[in-house]
């Protein structure tokens, strides 16, 4: 009976208990769910565009912010270092589709994902080895203060993040929907051999793509690196965008973007309200069961197209 | 010429339904079975415990991974959490009953992680494809904080470690820090070939097929009277006992002691690499695929000291990441189906080698 109480009666009575907590409890949810929908959004452009999970995307937000630390560190000024970072993710980008992805046209999936997790160590242990495996601290001057409104405490960097990703995401929204190459893109992903005999070139388009994911990743690594500094655990944010993933669907940007906050907010819930009573720590799984428990109802998560399966 | 079936007749429907139905096949297991009983006699301690008893542990892990990606194609990254229910449950087993077999005790644990299996593969029968995959993550991060957090599962040890202790058969010792690396391999080979040659019948019967035909296409064999519900649960429990048992024997017969640390994310990863690298669908590839993930890295760590090159650890160890994830990428590209496939385009040449016309 106790057990009851603790799991179901006395977290909703915490919850009531206090108001104004819960609220920050839910804006530090939605403002980390942000940030892994900025996360997330550069796994679903690769996806929609080329059909590949690309299991790399979180090392290529590692790989984004050890370039930009380590050319700031060498004295750069911050706007130059972020366009010569630009710049070398869309290097990485044909390297990619050059050596990689052309070779592997036409391959199953699986095989597909096992080669972008090959890269992921080649490109984690290049980036390491060129910039150095200890933590660094970014600061591209992002104003970091506290404020209070009504009574909750809100941070400036971290509405800066979530502000920085909304802009983000309506500038894709148009590129996608307004310019020629976007069209081509979602023409890509509809339908590889018909985008093909109405003259897109695949190639170009996948260097495009990969390019994007690289900008993406950027701005995913700027954001975590200032916040948390820069080191090898950045790459492993990629595991807790993959629950926002599947919550969404693997193929929608806005999908993204609402996984990350639910994913993000009920991770909080959970951890403040129910994590005591389990040891704590919970934030590790949670996310995956949320994630498990839509897709039972939802199999192609939130947003993802409809799969239809014929004989 | 050397690998010609020529002149090689059944007579009986035994013969004609042998696993190894053609005699140079037979020579080259009854070889192989002579190098392998015959190495500890040659093989250091290194070698035991470095390469041996970890490519025989982790070719289980993949014929357990393998029997339910490649031949039910439900890709699964929760091999881990899969091993760890069967290190941990082993430790909690014989600890609680110390006279019992520890054979039987890793056999217990590996039921208990089919148990564990069953669960996490309820899933599948919604999801697929990816969303799948991601969804078996949970199962990883789940055990591995389970297994972390509750301390009945370690005996509440201040460290959290879980450590073998001292068991015997037939009165040598097995495991424990007084099992010699020699009997620890052996006993190691005796499951894995005990555990192989069941895959092996398993997957050329009546379940083996049903799970090819859900791979395939799950709709279709649905329509021809294979029911997904059972077909699917029932690899997940197979697959998960045979990563059971291989987590078990990582503890018991190989590190000696253990943290979660020891069954994470990484070592899901690696299994999956040994399946794709050995060839999906192939019990002889997970063996192949083993060997190279075990072996890389051994090779890669002492290549330098070959060719008498000084580096700094740190930056050799980088080097290390970057050779081993182009070398993934190359096999890939080169052979994406896998050094099984490479193994059975050598026997073909070899059936007309060298005369060719």
């Amino acid at each position: 009976m106790d057990l009851l109480t603790a799991v179901f009666v006395a977290p909703f009575l915490d919850m009531a208990g206090s108001p104004v907590f819960l609220a920050e409890v839910v804006i530090v949810g939605v403002l980390t769910g942000v940030m892994y929908s900025l996360v997330a959004l550069g796994f679903v452009l690769i996806f929609k565009a080329s059909g590949v999970f690309n299991f790399a995307q979180g090392v290529m937000v590692l790989f984004a912010a050890l370039t930009l630390v380590g050319l700031m560190e060498r004295g750069v000024p911050v706007w130059l270092a972020i366009l010569m970072t630009i710049l070398v993710m869309i290097g990485l980008a044909f390297a990619i589709e050059r050596f990689m992805l052309r070779h592997l046209v036409n391959q199953e999936p699986i095989i597909l994902f096992m080669a972008t997790i090959g890269l992921a160590f080649v490109l984690e242990g290049v980036g390491e080895t060129l910039w150095g495996s200890n933590v660094k601290a970014l600061d591209v001057g992002i104003p970091n203060a506290s404020f209070e409104v009504g009574g909750i405490l809100l941070n400036e960097f971290d509405l800066f993040a979530a502000a920085s990703c909304a802009v983000l995401v309506a500038v894709l929204a148009v590129f996608f929907h307004y310019t020629t190459i976007g069209r081509a893109l979602r023409a890509v992903a509809d339908d590889h051999q018909a985008a093909l005999s109405v003259g897109i070139p695949l190639k170009t388009i996948w260097v495009i793509v990969w390019s994007v994911a690289g900008f993406v990743g950027l701005v995913a690594g700027i954001m975590w690196g200032a916040r948390s500094g820069v080191q090898f655990s950045l790459s492993l944010i990629a595991l807790k965008a993959l629950p926002v993933l599947i919550l969404g669907g693997f193929t929608s940007v806005p999908g993204a973007i609402v996984g990350g906050l639910i994913i993000g907010v009920g991770e909080k819930i959970a951890e403040i309200y129910w994590g005591p009573l389990l040891g704590g720590a919970i934030e590790n799984w949670f996310a995956y069961m949320l994630a498990l428990v839509f897709l039972v109802f939802r199999p192609q998560g939130l947003f993802g197209e409809r799969i239809i399966e014929r004989v | 010429m050397i690998y010609r079936e020529a002149g090689q007749f059944k007579t009986t429907y035994t013969a004609d339904q042998a696993v190894f139905p053609i005699v140079q096949d037979r020579w080259f297991i009854a070889a192989v079975a002579f190098l392998a009983l015959g190495v500890p006699f040659v093989a250091n301690e290194y070698w035991l415990q470095v390469v041996l008893i970890p490519f025989l542990l982790f070719s289980l892990a993949a014929i357990g991974l393998n029997l339910l990606t490649g031949y039910t194609g439900q890709l699964s990254l929760g091999t881990g959490g899969f091993m760890a229910v069967g290190g941990y449950m082993t430790y909690k087993i014989t600890t609680a009953f110390p006279d019992l077999n520890i054979l039987v005790v890793f056999a217990a644990a590996g039921l208990i992680s089919a148990g564990a299996g069953l669960v996490f593969g309820l899933p599948s029968l919604r999801i697929k494809g990816f969303y799948l995959a991601v969804a078996t993550l949970a199962s990883q991060f789940f055990l591995g904080w389970l297994f972390n957090r509750v301390g009945w599962f370690y005996n509440y040890s201040s460290s959290g470690t879980i450590t073998a202790p001292p068991r015997e058969i037939l009165g040598i010792m097995v495991t424990g820090p007084e099992a010699t690396a020699e009997v620890r391999y052996y006993v190691a080979l005796a499951i894995v070939t005990v555990m192989a040659v069941a895959a092996k019948n398993l997957v050329r019967g009546r379940i083996g097929r049903s799970w090819m035909a859900i791979r395939d296409m799950d709709v279709a064999a649905e329509i021809i009277g294979i029911r997904p519900f059972r077909t699917k649960l029932l690899a997940f429990s197979i697959s998960s006992f045979y990563c059971g048992v291989a987590g078990a024997m990582l503890v018991f017969l190989w590190l000696g002691s253990a943290e979660t640390e020891a069954f994470d994310i990484v070592v899901s990863f690696d299994v999956l690499f040994m399946i794709i690298i050995g060839g999906l669908g192939s019990i002889l590839g997970s063996f192949l695929g083993a060997a190279f993930i075990v072996l890389v890295p051994v090779l890669l760590t002492n290549a330098p000291q070959l060719f008498g090159l000084t580096m700094a650890i740190d930056l050799q160890k980088h080097i290390e990441v970057v050779l081993f994830g182009s070398l993934i990428i190359f096999f890939l590209i080169v052979e994406p189906n896998g050094l099984a496939r490479l193994w059975q385009i050598t026997k073909e040449k070899l059936r007309l080698w060298p005369f060719p016309y």
